[in-house]
């Protein structure tokens, strides 16, 4: 385990050092701490590591993230692995605004609560929320699934595309084109596994499915109303 | 025979034109706006409204062909590890594959390269074309983020946070679902054929103190190498140059309404935005204020067609110019000789701004592999870069008569103004006076 402290080494120094792991690194195990809130903690990783921050990180923690698994112990501000394209990003606490946002691959969960705008424009991540999720999360949202234990608040799903959205609480608002969609067998197999890789305690059968109308995809007047 | 008295002709009238009657006639046919590429239709106040001076008892003149006149632009020597040296002060402006075919990127790579600039890739991601046929990229970071990832962020020469562009100050982007094929649709994780909409603001900051902690999170992806330019639209330029530097940025992109678009409302782009002559000073102004002028470079754009507009924006204090419908022209883009075309589609070579149907008889905003191929690559690259040379010599020749050996000496009190709109807005005189309307309290 290789231990770097914040305390004593700037954010500069310990993004180069993780940053430059090459792909078979003997060193796979990292812990950082001290944290403090720092900004841009841990982004740009490309290699099959695991990173453990000890305390809370400010924005953009493990933003744009290849292969790297990175846990956070503490809450994680804004835009927490953000353009995330593989790998795992574990937040125990709580995540701020964006989590997750235009993630392209990989998983995120946040084992607490996650602010508005989760999963916003995301691109193919997986996103697991043990707890609830705040306005307009899923935002346009293109790929990929977000799965929610608790509550989601308002405008959930807004003009989104393919991602699937699956909520186990209550919805306080679809946003515009999102609808219930009806729970099929691959989606119980495809939430399970989800489950299972989140460490979530929860049956598949108890979510509920959000998706896509495809009524806004393609301009029409007599939907003007809808934006 | 009786003798009709006489009649005053049948008069147009000023307020409803033919212009404004057909989009009326337009409008309630079909219950939904206009929309369209390219930029401002309208007249503004433009740089054909300023004079060069010239040299005279007081200023001396440089030799035409034997005296250096030199016209090489570094960019980014604030923060970045790697600043990009440009041969020019003219660059290639964003415009994305989607909204352009590939054979048009790869000529706007290969004939910027040839020229010694740097070309920008698009909403939509960095294509291999472009990539590989340009020395120089600079790859945009869009609200939209199609096609971001950290490789091709690493690949780049530079990064252009896009806030705004000076068409639609404050809209998003438009593509509409012909020009949405299976490759577009792949790069930008959408469906393939629907109207795709991109997003007016970027999902993960808002505001000045979150944009300074973005491009923290850039440098620190991409290893502090990279130049970070900051885009945005006239529309408050003092003040969006300030909070620029503010938050870090190494360049700032200005463009103003003439600026271009793939396709947007029409009320939208000749409605909003101030013009590129308006946004200059009150941006170098902000940068002088902060003592930062010509440390963080400034990059103007929007109608820019000519080395003398290329001298006069320098001359007001740009570091250098971007151009995207000027690029599009040179590489064959409204071209007469698609005229049976352009009438086939209801319009004329000139005024052809239908980008958004993908149908572009020229082969350049479209994605229909047929048209397209109407595009030659090599041959429209050199097309662009002998119209770079020609605005480059252009240049030069006017710094030169003004007693310049480098374009960037080029200055305020090398102009004058032709009318009073455009002396106020370029802080110049009014030619023949030594007014400058709001200088002075007049």
């Amino acid at each position: 385990m290789q231990t770097i402290d914040m305390a004593t080494t700037d954010l500069r120094s310990l993004n180069a050092m993780l940053q430059g792991q090459p792909q078979d690194t003997n060193e796979t195990a990292w812990e950082v701490l001290n944290p403090r809130g720092a900004h841009a903690l841990a982004v740009g990783l490309d290699a099959p590591i695991a990173v453990t921050v000890r305390g809370s990180t400010g924005y953009y923690c493990a933003g744009m993230n290849k292969q790297a698994s990175v846990t956070v112990t503490g809450s994680a501000g804004p835009g927490v692995a953000e353009n995330m394209m593989s790998g795992t990003v574990v937040i125990d606490g709580d995540a701020s605004q964006y989590a997750g946002a235009t993630g392209h691959g990989g998983l995120l969960v946040v084992k607490g609560n996650a602010s508005s705008r989760c999963g916003i424009s995301m691109k193919g991540i997986d996103i697991v929320v043990h707890g609830n999720v705040g306005h307009m999360s899923a935002f346009m949202a293109q790929k990929g699934n977000l799965v929610v234990l608790g509550d989601a608040g308002d405008a959930l799903g807004d003009s989104l595309y393919e991602a699937r959205l699956f909520v186990r609480g209550s919805v306080k608002s679809l946003g515009a084109d999102c609808v219930e969609k009806e729970m099929r067998p691959e989606h119980l197999t495809l939430l399970a596994e989800l489950l299972d890789r989140a460490g979530a305690d929860a049956r598949p059968e108890e979510f509920r499915r959000y998706g896509s109308a495809r009524q806004l995809y393609h301009f029409k007047v007599d939907n003007a109303s809808a934006y | 025979m009786t003798d009709q008295p006489p009649r005053t002709q049948p008069r147009l009238s000023a307020t409803f034109t033919n212009d404004v009657n057909s989009e009326i006639r337009r409008a309630a046919a079909t219950g939904i706006y206009d929309i369209r590429g390219g930029g401002a239709k309208r007249r503004v106040p433009h740089f054909d409204d300023l004079l060069f001076l010239g040299a005279s008892i007081s200023r001396y003149p440089l030799e035409g062909y034997r005296e250096r006149c030199d016209t090489a632009v570094t960019l980014g020597t604030r923060f970045a590890k790697k600043p990009i040296r440009l041969d020019i002060p003219i660059t290639i402006a964003g415009m994305s594959f989607g909204a352009l075919s590939g054979q048009a990127k790869e000529a706007l790579g290969r004939g910027a390269t040839m020229a010694g600039t740097s070309t920008t890739t698009g909403d939509g991601g960095m294509t291999e074309e472009e990539r590989g046929h340009s020395k120089l990229l600079v790859y945009q970071y869009l609200p939209s983020r199609y096609g971001m990832n950290p490789d091709d962020l690493r690949r780049a020469d530079a990064i252009e946070i896009v806030v705004g562009q000076g068409a639609k100050p404050g809209g998003g982007g438009m593509l509409l679902g012909q020009k949405i094929t299976e490759r577009v649709a792949g790069m930008r994780d959408l469906p393939v054929g629907i109207d795709q909409r991109s997003a007016c603001r970027h999902p993960d900051w808002t505001g000045p103190d979150d944009l300074e902690i973005k491009i923290l999170e850039l440098r620190e992806i991409t290893g502090w190498e990279k130049p970070i330019y900051v885009k945005v639209g006239g529309a408050r330029p003092y003040y969006d140059t300030a909070l620029s530097v503010k938050a870090g940025a190494d360049v700032i992109v200005l463009d103003g309404m003439q600026g271009g678009t793939a396709a947007t409302q029409d009320v939208f782009i000749e409605n909003v935005g101030l013009p590129t002559l308006a946004c200059i000073r009150p941006a170098v102004q902000a940068l002088q204020d902060l003592g930062m002028h010509r440390k963080v470079q400034l990059v103007v754009s929007g109608g820019i067609r000519s080395g003398a507009d290329v001298a006069k924006a320098l001359a007001l204090g740009a570091d250098a110019v971007s151009i995207g419908t000027a690029a599009l022209v040179a590489l064959g883009d409204n071209d007469p000789r698609w005229e049976a075309e352009y009438n086939a589609l209801g319009s004329t070579a000139g005024a052809y701004d239908d980008w958004h149907e993908g149908r572009d008889p020229a082969g350049i905003t479209t994605q229909d592999p047929a048209l397209a191929s109407r595009l030659d690559p090599v041959e429209a690259a050199r097309r662009l870069r002998n119209y770079l040379a020609v605005m480059t010599l252009e240049c030069q020749t006017i710094a030169r008569a003004c007693g310049k050996s480098h374009v960037h000496n080029l200055e305020p009190e090398d102009l004058c103004a032709l009318t009073i709109e455009a002396a106020a807005m370029a802080g110049v005189p009014l030619a023949g006076t030594d007014w400058i309307p709001g200088r002075g309290g007049y």
